[in-house]
């Protein structure tokens, strides 16, 4: 099948397009005027489509806005795994909108006669094989990351923190030296023990419970997440971490900080009017600045 | 192929008076342009609120105009919810489909109404009861519901204690959709039966015209899904007026009381009945998109589909993949990490369909004479939109990917291209292609392309720069920039979006005019103003009440017989006598391309 057909057939069919026209004179000089239109039409939209084909590109190649830097192995992978996707869903985006701007400029309307091909099995059958390959290739290469996060469990000696959200603060509980987290009992919840720990659990004793989230630097830390109300979520951008917090449930996840610095937790699951001011600080810092951190965080319990 | 096509006696008289004729009327195409009309309404109403939110993010202290109290956060998820609630069901699933797929399914299959004319009446008036009941929900105590349009529990199902809006707001929001639901199945009833059963003699099933194919699967789709959507919804009601705990696990603290009264329910299992009506909802909303789309390239490019047999089944394909992929909306829920994989492939291969349409889109387009109505640009905008859209739902399809870009603003950008703006350029390619059958009248084309040239910049200026703002870490439905400090760098581009919406939202009203004026004032259409194939344009403009006037059409031609090699004129009406094809075939009128003709393969 040939695509080159349209060009002869319109250069045969001129001649009869022109009879008909004079045929219906009257209605020629209008025609003529919608051709026209029709030219400047196609021609201002294919300009549109590769001036906003250039424009998308350049902010992503030339990362205008971007990612802030991750600071774990983990966000280094899934950068990688973006620009992975970046690469195959760019060409393909461009390829399609820059052939959508070329036949709607190429083959506006001439007056002559468009071409009558219906279809062709064996391009089907290519694009269908290219598309489903690349697009399943591509979720495939990203499951080693998803794995890592959530097939395997922290390492042993992993610093386990309990993270609760709730309408609209989170709070984090720290074991203590007993590495042990006491029970809780939500009647007991009150304006001092507002994550209502156990009196009677004496594992609970040593807790300590703060507002921001410190960790060390380079040592895994396991979060388990808790919701007192409703459902929210917890993100952090720079970990490239994101993970619901659901009431009733305890979900684990951890994540190894490789830079100290004060980066935000905010929250990413509607979860009422505060929603939009629902942020912890997350401290990264190193092994002794955390120890004296948790010393004092203790002090002014 | 079917042979107890439309029939010629009919199942009712033509009506009489103003109130069985406009009101309680059971005539599909009345049915039709009221379905149309609710979803003008409400897609103004929607936009209003949009505008309100954009204004909030932008000028967080800004005031709401005409309205003396304080623009709270509470008031911004109001609108969120009450806009998200009626663009996805009183817009993109009624227009579409109820409205469009109303008017015009039965008489592209040669039908002299719907199989079921009263379930048709009863279904569009449901709607309408539907649309009242949530817009009093503004009006309750307490004002609309702030939980989003997915109403994740326990949020939604404390009552007051988890927020304002959350009373009886909340309570309405759920009678409101559970109604929808119901009205919903019914019309899906009444369109699979209408496309099985009252298809015109000579009809087939592959002789149908895409847009009937669409209809006719997203049909299945909504039959399918409603019913789960009305049993969540019926449960979640339960739970707050009954005090049963589907949904609500025991332990919960809210406000510092203790929810003792529940114990034992699952937040996760509404997420999972949600999203299993929720995906396909996706494609309830497209499908009827894409399938205009097709019929309206092929008609001013003056080609066949190309494909068409291929786009049939990547309609099929589409439909089917929907109702196995709502996993993917709930990669951080707290599911199962090996549930994710199976998820994330099965949407990766969604892709594929979606590739199919796109491919075969362009292979239309590639050897036409494309000429530039307002419907064909629209068209052309739909398929550049998709494309759009559809690319970045390959992010986040990746469960790990997700993690970063999950209810941030890349999630905005993207469903709103493909779902929002990409169906809503189908609803406009619609609009502006069957105005002339529905109204008699044309539409004026110079402000529909001032229209057209004006939205499909400024849809891309709004969702676009959206992906940097989710990419830089910003979460979805807040209500300022204030809380969250890395937030504050990224106002300037929540403004210049406000900009850009302004400029965009004032060019609906240029449409509005148009189709208002043009009802009024418009040039008289005559019966087949597009010289198109399909059967509504062998009939007046606008048709009479029984479409036919007691003709039985008998279907000759597939549907898009567009220059077909050797034929005088450059369409073949699906209803043309062959006689006279033959005719015009042998007197020898040259326009065909030796080697170059599929048709005599067939």
């Amino acid at each position: 099948m040939s695509f080159s057909g349209a060009d002869t057939m319109r250069k045969r069919n001129s001649s009869r397009v022109s009879k008909r026209g004079s045929a219906r004179g009257s209605e020629r000089g209008p025609e003529r005027i919608a051709e026209r239109g029709s030219a400047l039409v196609a021609t201002l939209l294919s300009l549109f489509l590769l001036v906003f084909v250039g424009l998308t590109l350049y902010f992503f190649i030339g990362k205008q806005m971007w990612f802030p830097a991750p600071i774990n192995a983990f966000g280094r992978d899934l950068d990688r795994q973006f620009t992975r996707t970046f690469i195959i869903t760019g060409i393909v985006f461009f390829l399609s909108q820059v052939a959508l701007a070329w036949v709607i400029f190429r083959y506006r309307e001439n007056g002559g006669r468009a071409a009558s091909f219906e279809g062709n099995n064996t391009m089907e059958i290519v694009w269908t094989t290219a598309a489903l390959v690349m697009f399943v290739g591509l979720g495939l290469a990203a499951e080693h990351s998803w794995a890592e996060m959530h097939f395997r469990g922290a390492s042993e000696g992993a610093l386990k923190v309990e993270v609760t959200g709730k309408q609209f603060n989170w709070l984090f509980r720290y074991a203590g030296p007993d590495a042990q987290l006491g029970r809780i009992d939500p009647r007991q919840i009150t304006e001092s023990n507002v994550l209502g720990v156990d009196e009677k659990d004496s594992s609970g004793k040593d807790d300590i419970v703060t507002g921001s989230l410190a960790v060390p630097v380079n040592r895994e830390v396991e979060l388990t997440l808790r919701a007192q109300d409703v459902t929210h979520s917890f993100f952090v951008r720079e970990l490239r971490l994101k993970q619901d917090a659901v009431p009733g449930m305890a979900i684990k996840v951890h994540f190894i900080a490789e830079q100290t610095g004060k980066y935000e937790l905010a929250c990413a699951e509607l979860c009422g009017l505060g929603h939009h001011r629902m942020r912890a600080d997350v401290l990264v810092m190193s092994q002794p600045e955390f120890d004296a951190w948790l010393v004092q965080q203790k002090a002014e319990q | 192929m079917t042979t107890h096509g439309a029939t010629t006696a009919h199942v009712h008289k033509a009506p009489e008076g103003f109130i069985w004729k406009y009101v309680f009327s059971q005539d599909h195409k009345v049915i039709g342009i009221q379905y149309f009309c609710l979803a003008l309404f409400a897609v103004f109403l929607g936009m209003t609120l949009s505008v309100l939110m954009r204004m909030r993010l932008a000028w967080p202290g800004v005031k709401i105009p005409f309205m003396s109290s304080d623009f709270t956060p509470e008031m911004y998820l109001a609108l969120l919810t009450m806009h998200g609630t009626i663009m996805v069901f009183m817009v993109l699933t009624t227009a579409p489909q109820s409205g469009f797929g109303n008017y015009f399914l039965p008489i592209q299959i040669g039908a002299a109404d719907m199989a079921f004319p009263v379930l048709n009446m009863l279904s569009f008036w449901t709607t309408f009861v539907s649309l009242m009941v949530l817009i009093a929900a503004f009006f309750v105590e307490g004002g609309a519901p702030i939980g989003g349009w997915t109403a994740y529990p326990p949020l939604s199902a404390l009552g007051s204690i988890a927020g304002p809006g959350q009373g009886a707001g909340m309570t309405l929001w759920i009678i409101s959709i559970a109604i929808f639901c119901a009205a919903s199945l019914m019309g899906a009833i009444n369109f699979i039966t209408t496309t099985i059963d009252l298809r015109a003699r000579g009809l087939s099933l592959m002789r149908l015209p895409l847009t009937v194919w669409a209809w006719f699967v997203t049909a299945i789709l909504s039959l399918l899904a409603f019913g789960v959507l009305l049993a969540a919804g019926i449960l979640l009601l339960l739970d707050r007026v009954a005090g049963t705990s589907f949904f609500i696990p025991g332990g919960l603290v809210v406000s510092g009381v203790v929810q003792s009264q529940h114990t034992g329910g699952s937040p996760l299992l509404w997420q999972h009945l949600f999203w299993f009506f929720g995906h396909p909802e996706v494609y309830i909303a497209i499908l009827p998109g894409m399938g205009v789309a097709s019929h309206v390239l092929a008609t001013f490019a003056r080609k066949p589909v190309f494909g068409y047999r291929a786009m049939v089944y990547a309609i099929c394909g589409i439909g089917f993949l929907g109702f196995m992929v709502w996993g993917h909306h709930m990669f951080i829920s707290g599911m199962s990490p090996y549930s994710a994989f199976a998820f994330s492939i099965m949407t990766m291969a969604i892709g594929v369909p979606s590739a199919i349409k796109t491919f075969n889109w362009l292979g239309t387009l590639w050897g036409g004479q494309i000429r530039l109505t307002t419907a064909m640009l629209f068209a052309l905008g739909f398929v550049s939109l998709f494309i759009s859209g559809g690319l970045s739902g390959l992010f986040l399809a990746q469960p790990a990917l997700d993690l970063p870009l999950h209810d941030t603003y890349f999630v905005v950008a993207h469903f709103h291209l493909i779902m929002g703006v990409a169906a809503i350029f189908g609803i406009f390619t619609a609009t502006y292609y069957w105005f002339p059958k529905m109204y008699g009248r044309m539409m004026s084309e110079g402000l529909g392309k001032l229209h057209f040239a004006i939205t499909l910049p400024g849809v891309y200026l709004i969702f676009m720069p959206m992906h940097f703002l989710g990419m830089a870490g910003h979460p979805r439905r807040y209500a300022d920039l204030t809380g969250v400090a890395y937030l504050k760098d990224l106002l300037p581009v929540q403004q210049f979006i406000t900009w850009v919406a302004f400029a965009t939202i004032a060019a609906q009203f240029i449409f509005l005019f148009n189709f208002l004026w043009s009802l009024k004032f418009g040039q008289r259409a005559e019966i087949n103003p597009w010289r198109a194939t399909t059967l509504e344009w062998t009939i007046p403009s606008p048709p009479p009440w029984d479409n036919f006037a007691g003709h039985e059409p008998i279907v000759y031609h597939g549907p898009y017989e567009y220059s077909v090699p050797g034929h005088a004129e450059d369409f073949i009406p699906q209803n043309q006598d062959p006689a006279s094809v033959a005719r015009s075939l042998a007197s020898g009128v040259p326009g065909g391309v030796p080697g170059n003709d599929a048709r005599l393969k067939r």
